[in-house]
């Protein structure tokens, strides 16, 4: 029992979501905030890995979640609405409702793959090099976006309405919201699987020392590609969700503002802490709203946020430790299989 | 059939010749020492060894394996470990994570397993973390199990970066100047441990070592190199008396014509 504990309650807690929105108890704005929440959650997560577990510097994030939002939204489209670019949908529109996690999952693989040309060059280099190879990897796969005109260019892309609309006609759920849910709850359980084993631990022994790693018989090539395209799969099926939670997405939603925001949410939270990331991303998610009002002046804000984080917690509210470090407790009712010791 | 042959090894680092045409047999079960000045080329011919060079010329065979050019995890899992200079372990990992996940080549699945925990996962996981705990245990390792290895004293963190050598149940061990930095308790330690690792392990030890004391207790044979050339080899008493040996370490007598000045 104790092992399923921590999924028993979450599961619980995301049912009580979908129920409270169903029911109309939470509104539409607080659905949408929800479900940025957990797309944010995602992407500092997935972004933890390479960056606080590798120690490495990967600044494109967003690059690959657009990647992952336009290879979904246009599988979805395609497949299950009647649109003026691609015609009549290929499928019923009713068998969305059991294709949107292969189309989503679809989109992360796409995403992975490109994660995987950006680290076979930059096995070479890392720091200051790896930044300037991911950096150009967005504004590559930004640009090419806009210069494919089928795809809309730099108008965008839409019809993603439809496909959630199609998806409600067969059974009136807030369809989106419960794949934000299942998704983020997939991908913290995915790196936690991973970090806690010893074949994940390979990568902080990598960022500890990678030639100490290597001679100690891992694999450094092969764990950072595993790491690499894990982190940018995650992020395109963050991108996925962006997507159709949105229903509209253009090049100018995947810039390096949005690649910040993710390593802002990561450095926030702590480098290799995996319930820093979640408590980060919300937290963050939560003060954008909060600064909303202040329109512009948002963007004046949310650095200062940073910079008295970065003078007085340089480490990130976590730093290294999880929060099982902090209240043991926890451990009883989250940690399954301890390691003997 | 040897163990570990090495046949007239070179290495070139651009023009400057790091190492010369080295020959050495290791047959299984020796301690064998290599000692030289400083930049004599030691450590080069350890990372050629372990797979961080390729060597310019000359032929490295291992079981009957050539294994020049092998990257350094592929030469580690065929069964050569080895410790650093400096001490390498991982200093955000315990010194029980550090002696797991070293025998990663051992572990046997992959990410997808590792996150699905299949029953070969929790078998191997078992396995690894079984074997480390035996090697704590005859390293007297046990109690800083959890400890992170950067708040350990020197000489337990050398017991650890040699543990976690052997965690990977190699046939060959090559030490990089253990007893660098070390006191002299610790010194005396590091000479028993050494001489116990081979007969309880049953492994070659292959060492380098400026630590005369050392040098001269353990190995049973040892080699000297001096600009990259193998100037003597023997046993500890032949080297001691070996006029080039000392030439190499103290210089050469004043030469006739500079007397009386």
């Amino acid at each position: 029992m104790r092992n399923y504990s921590s999924v028993i309650s979450y599961t619980t807690l995301c049912a009580l979501g979908v129920l409270a929105a169903k029911l109309g108890i939470l509104n539409a704005y607080v659905q949408l905030v929800v479900m940025y929440a957990g797309i944010n959650i995602i992407l500092s997560a997935s972004l933890n890995i390479v960056n606080g577990y590798m120690g490495e510097f990967s600044v494109g994030h967003a690059g690959f979640m657009a990647v992952g939002a336009y290879v979904a939204s246009i599988l979805n489209v395609m497949l299950f609405t009647d649109s003026s670019i691609f015609g009549p949908p290929l499928l019923p529109p009713s068998s969305a409702i059991f294709l949107f996690p292969v189309t989503l999952i679809a989109g992360g693989a796409a995403a992975a793959l490109a994660g995987l040309l950006v680290a076979v060059p930059s096995f070479k280099t890392r720091g200051d090099y790896l930044a300037i190879i991911t950096l150009a990897v967005n504004y590559i796969v930004k640009s090419s976006i806009e210069n494919i005109q089928p795809i809309g260019g730099a108008r965008g892309f839409m019809g993603m309405r439809n496909v959630i609309d199609s998806m409600e006609k067969v059974l009136n759920l807030p369809w989106t919201m419960i794949w934000v849910f299942i998704s983020v709850g997939a991908t913290v359980w995915i790196i936690h699987q991973l970090v806690n084993s010893t074949y994940g631990k390979g990568i902080v022994a990598l960022r500890d020392d990678e030639i100490a790693a290597e001679i100690m018989s891992i694999n450094t090539q092969r764990m950072k590609i595993v790491a690499f395209m894990l982190s940018s799969g995650l992020a395109g099926i963050a991108g996925g969700l962006f997507a159709h939670v949105l229903g509209y997405i253009n090049p100018g939603s995947f810039t390096i503002m949005k690649s910040t925001e993710a390593l802002v949410m990561v450095y926030m939270g702590g480098m290799g802490s995996l319930s820093g990331s979640v408590i980060s991303a919300i937290i963050f998610t939560l003060a954008l709203e909060a600064f909303r009002p202040l329109q512009v002046i948002k963007w004046v804000a949310v650095p200062f946020l940073l910079i008295f984080l970065m003078i007085f917690r340089t480490e990130g509210i976590m730093g290294h430790r999880e929060l099982t470090d902090i209240f043991p407790n926890l451990r009883r009712w989250f940690a399954p299989r301890e390691g003997r010791a | 059939m040897a163990l570990l042959e090495i046949k007239d090894l070179t290495h070139f680092f651009g023009g400057l010749r790091a190492v010369y045409n080295l020959n050495l047999t290791l047959q299984g079960g020796e301690l064998m020492g290599l000692i030289g000045p400083n930049g004599a080329g030691k450590t080069t011919v350890f990372n050629m060894v372990s797979g961080f060079y390729r060597p310019s010329e000359g032929q490295i065979r291992f079981l009957d394996r050539d294994i020049g050019g092998l990257r350094p995890h592929q030469v580690t899992a065929l069964g050569i470990a080895r410790t650093f200079q400096s001490i390498r372990l991982w200093n955000s990992l315990s010194v029980f994570e550090n002696i797991c996940v070293s025998q990663h080549h051992q572990l046997g699945y992959g990410f997808l397993q590792s996150v699905l925990r299949t029953p070969k996962f929790v078998r191997s996981e078992r396995r690894v973390k079984k074997r480390a705990e035996e090697i704590m245990d005859l390293l007297g390792l046990r109690q800083f199990a959890l400890e992170f290895p950067k708040n350990l004293p020197y000489g337990l963190q050398r017991r650890v970066e040699i543990g976690r050598a052997l965690s990977l149940r190699p046939r060959l061990l090559l030490l990089d100047e253990p007893a660098a930095g070390m006191n002299p308790g610790e010194v005396g330690r590091l000479i028993e441990t050494i001489r116990w690792i081979r007969d309880e392990f049953k492994l070659t030890i292959w060492l380098i070592e400026h630590h005369m004391r050392v040098v001269m207790n353990v190995c049973e044979n040892m080699l000297v190199l001096d600009f990259g050339e193998t100037i003597a080899e023997g046993r500890p008493d032949e080297i001691r008396q070996d006029p080039r040996v000392i030439k190499a370490y103290l210089g050469e007598e004043e030469p006739v014509h500079a007397r009386g000045i």
